[in-house]
């Protein structure tokens, strides 16, 4: 097993707003080996990107809030150090590429001038070989380095997408968080990204935490996988643990709701009802109010988690925890 | 076997743009039986929404025929086109942009049937709109609510009960899912699917989606550029791809399950533009078979097997 570059550990971030305070994240624990990837699955709301902004301390403040937890990265507690010493962190060892590639690139400078900025911000270089990392970046990207020149409207949303990522691997970045990268993109512009990761992943043993919604991707991409639901990890596990046998009745409920192309089902199989009101979360089980499965038990005490085997974590009824001590 | 309730024939829709005529679709061809849901899958600018607002004139048609129930609605006059609407209707991607903001559910859903005077008493019209809140499953509770006050599975409810009002046999829908949670979306579909079978309805649906596409879809047509570049049965499409564009963009879809082949087809470089494009091939650029022939000579949408359409030169070579 990899050792641990990052672990998050009980955290929680909440925005207080005017209709009441929001658990974006609630009680979130995981980690990242060197070189792995997790992904972060979940539906609208459920906290991802909160998740990402808390690691990069960007979380913004008012209304935002982390209350409790610990962010280890390479043994440090990110949580305490200073502004200063975070911004030498991030975009240099940790970089993220945000939901909406457009409002992370600048519309008058030229892409190279603009990765060759970051590096610039972070290594001791000069200008001139600054200019040439950003235009081995470019290449890197599967874009011609002679293109640099030309700014972020003359390109397409994919390769628009592409210089997003250059910007963000420009530091070789240990950690690179990627909050839905591939969404807004076709799926053979999403293939060419996929591929571009892979490749990072495995050259540059980058670690990754790939926030998504598409349980395809994860697959495709990722080692490890937690499952959220309005601010809650319901269930954590390997990518194939999770795959072969998803323990969570939400885990459950999203694979019954993706249309499978590889087999020719007749119907759908939908989780009922609706995602509850960010402010009101349902007492007991976040989830109980659309679990099939529900449970006096559910309505009033919050599942804990429990390994129900090495390295597969479930917060549901279902499984006590008694029952599973080693 | 069923009739044909649309014929498309050579269908075209230009716009003049600074660069030039941009060719959004460009000459069009296929029938969608009654009954039957045909799926128009294509991406991002690949003439998908042009295709189906042109078939129901919310954009004219350049040139060619759409032709409802033998018909050719393009020669229309304004009062037989609104006679015509009621049979066909659409539902959009977006269901906050398509709904009006001030009217509240019962007033959205009432307006098609006032419009049209479809009943003489204001009694009529309120147990109609409560029987289409019912048949998209929106409880009465909600008749007074805005838009605005219901998430998007809702939204996009009240926007299928509406176009369901005049009772269609016809309905486009644009990306009816694309904007919601997988929880959601599988909710609408099987909604859509239930309402299918209950009213006989007839389906064009677009989407970018392709597990979506096959999940619905008796019939698939793939766009690419403008132009249909493969029609067949579902099954067939996804079994055996004939279009190299085909078999790039199905081999593209990430799989949710461990130890799916990971035999992913990179395309090189980007769709180009589709304004003044050249003769010949439209995949031409980015094809991995491409010959002298293809760039010479712009392929025919044509029959290679029974009920199999393909836009190929060389189809026959490649499926040796
Ligand atoms: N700046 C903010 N102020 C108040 N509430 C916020 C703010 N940002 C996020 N939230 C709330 O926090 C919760 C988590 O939001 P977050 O953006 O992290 O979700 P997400 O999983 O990234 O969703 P999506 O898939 O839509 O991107 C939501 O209920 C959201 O409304
Ligand atoms: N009113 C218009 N004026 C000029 N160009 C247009 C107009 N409407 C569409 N287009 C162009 O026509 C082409 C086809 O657009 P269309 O919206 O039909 O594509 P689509 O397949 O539905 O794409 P998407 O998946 O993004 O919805 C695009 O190049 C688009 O920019
Ligand atoms: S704890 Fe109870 S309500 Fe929650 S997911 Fe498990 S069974 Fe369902
Ligand atoms: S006609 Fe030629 S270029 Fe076009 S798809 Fe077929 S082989 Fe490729
Ligand atoms: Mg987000
Ligand atoms: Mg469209």
């Amino acid at each position: 097993m990899a050792k641990d570059l990052l672990k998050v550990k009980d955290l929680s971030i909440q925005y207080n707003t005017d209709e009441g305070v929001v658990k974006a994240v609630d009680n979130m624990t995981f980690e990242i080996g060197v070189g792995e990837t997790i992904g972060i699955v979940g539906e609208t709301g459920a906290g991802k990107t909160t998740t990402a902004l808390g690691i990069m301390q960007l979380v913004p403040n008012p209304p935002g809030k982390i209350v409790q937890g610990e962010i280890i990265f390479k043994g440090e507690d990110l949580l305490k150090k200073k502004e200063e010493e975070m911004r030498k962190i991030r975009g240099n060892k940790i970089s993220m590429i945000f939901q909406d590639p457009m409002t992370s690139l600048n519309p008058v400078m030229t892409t190279e001038d603009q990765i060759a900025e970051v590096i610039l911000l972070h290594q001791e270089v000069s200008q001139k070989e600054a200019m040439e990392k950003a235009r081995d970046m470019i290449e890197t990207v599967g874009i011609p380095r002679e293109r640099g020149k030309e700014y972020p409207h003359q390109f397409s949303g994919g390769m628009r997408q592409r210089i997003v990522i250059a910007i963000a691997l420009a530091c070789n970045p240990e950690l690179l968080i990627a909050d839905e990268p591939t969404t807004a993109l076709d799926v053979t512009i999403q293939a060419q990204v996929l591929k571009l990761m892979k490749r990072l992943k495995d050259e540059f043993e980058t670690s990754m935490i790939m926030i998504t919604h598409d349980l395809g991707v994860v697959a495709n991409i990722c080692d490890k996988v937690a499952i959220m639901y309005t601010g809650y990890v319901v269930e954590y596990a390997k990518v194939r643990d999770l795959y072969e046998n998803p323990l969570h009745p939400y885990t459950q409920g999203l694979f019954g709701s993706i249309p499978n192309v590889e087999e020719d089902e007749k119907r759908l199989n939908p989780i009922k009802g609706l995602m509850p009101d960010p402010t009101e979360i349902p007492p007991g089980c976040p989830f109980n109010p659309r679990c099939p499965k529900v449970m006096d038990i559910c309505k009033s005490v919050v599942p804990q988690r429990v390994e129900v085997e090495e390295g597969h974590f479930v917060n549901c009824h279902l499984y006590p925890a008694e029952e599973y001590k080693k | 076997m069923s009739k044909n309730i649309l014929e498309v024939k050579n269908l075209k829709k230009y716009f003049k743009t600074p660069k030039g005529m941009l060719h959004a679709v460009d000459d069009v061809n296929f029938f969608i039986k009654e009954g039957e849901t045909l799926g128009l899958v294509g991406e991002s600018g690949c003439g998908k929404s042009t295709t189906g607002r042109a078939i129901l004139r919310l954009v004219e048609p350049t040139s060619g025929e759409v032709n409802f129930e033998g018909k050719n609605i393009v020669d229309f006059n304004g009062a037989q086109m609104r006679e015509a609407r009621k049979n066909m209707q659409i539902i959009f991607q977006d269901p906050y942009a398509s709904l009006n903001p001030r009217m509240n559910l019962g007033q959205i859903i009432a307006e098609p049937l006032l419009i049209n005077k479809v009943f003489k008493e204001r009694k009529q019209v309120t147990d109609r709109v409560k029987e289409l809140m019912d048949t998209v499953g929106l409880t009465p509770r909600l008749l007074n609510a805005f838009p605005h006050e219901l998430d998007g599975g809702r939204r996009q409810r009240v926007g299928v009960a509406r176009a369901l009002a005049l009772n269609p046999k016809f309905i486009v829908q644009d990306e009816p899912v694309s904007a919601l949670d997988v929880s959601i979306q599988a909710q609408i579909l099987n909604l859509m699917q239930d309402i299918q079978e209950e009213l006989g309805l007839t389906y064009l649906f677009i989407s970018h989606d392709l597990s979506v596409v096959k999940h619905v879809s008796d019939r698939i047509a793939v766009m690419y550029l403008g132009k249909i570049v493969e029609l067949s049965d579902y099954n067939a499409i996804f079994k055996n791809p004939l279009h190299p564009y085909t078999q790039a963009l199905l081999s593209a879809i990430p799989v949710p399950r461990v130890d799916a082949p990971d035999n992913m087809i990179i395309l090189e470089g980007d769709v180009p533009s589709p304004v003044n494009p050249p003769e010949g091939c439209r995949f031409y650029g980015r094809c991995r078979y491409r010959q002298d022939i293809c760039k010479a000579k712009t392929p025919e949408l044509r029959e290679y097997e029974p009920e199999r359409f393909v836009a190929c030169h060389l189809v026959e070579e490649l499926q040796k």
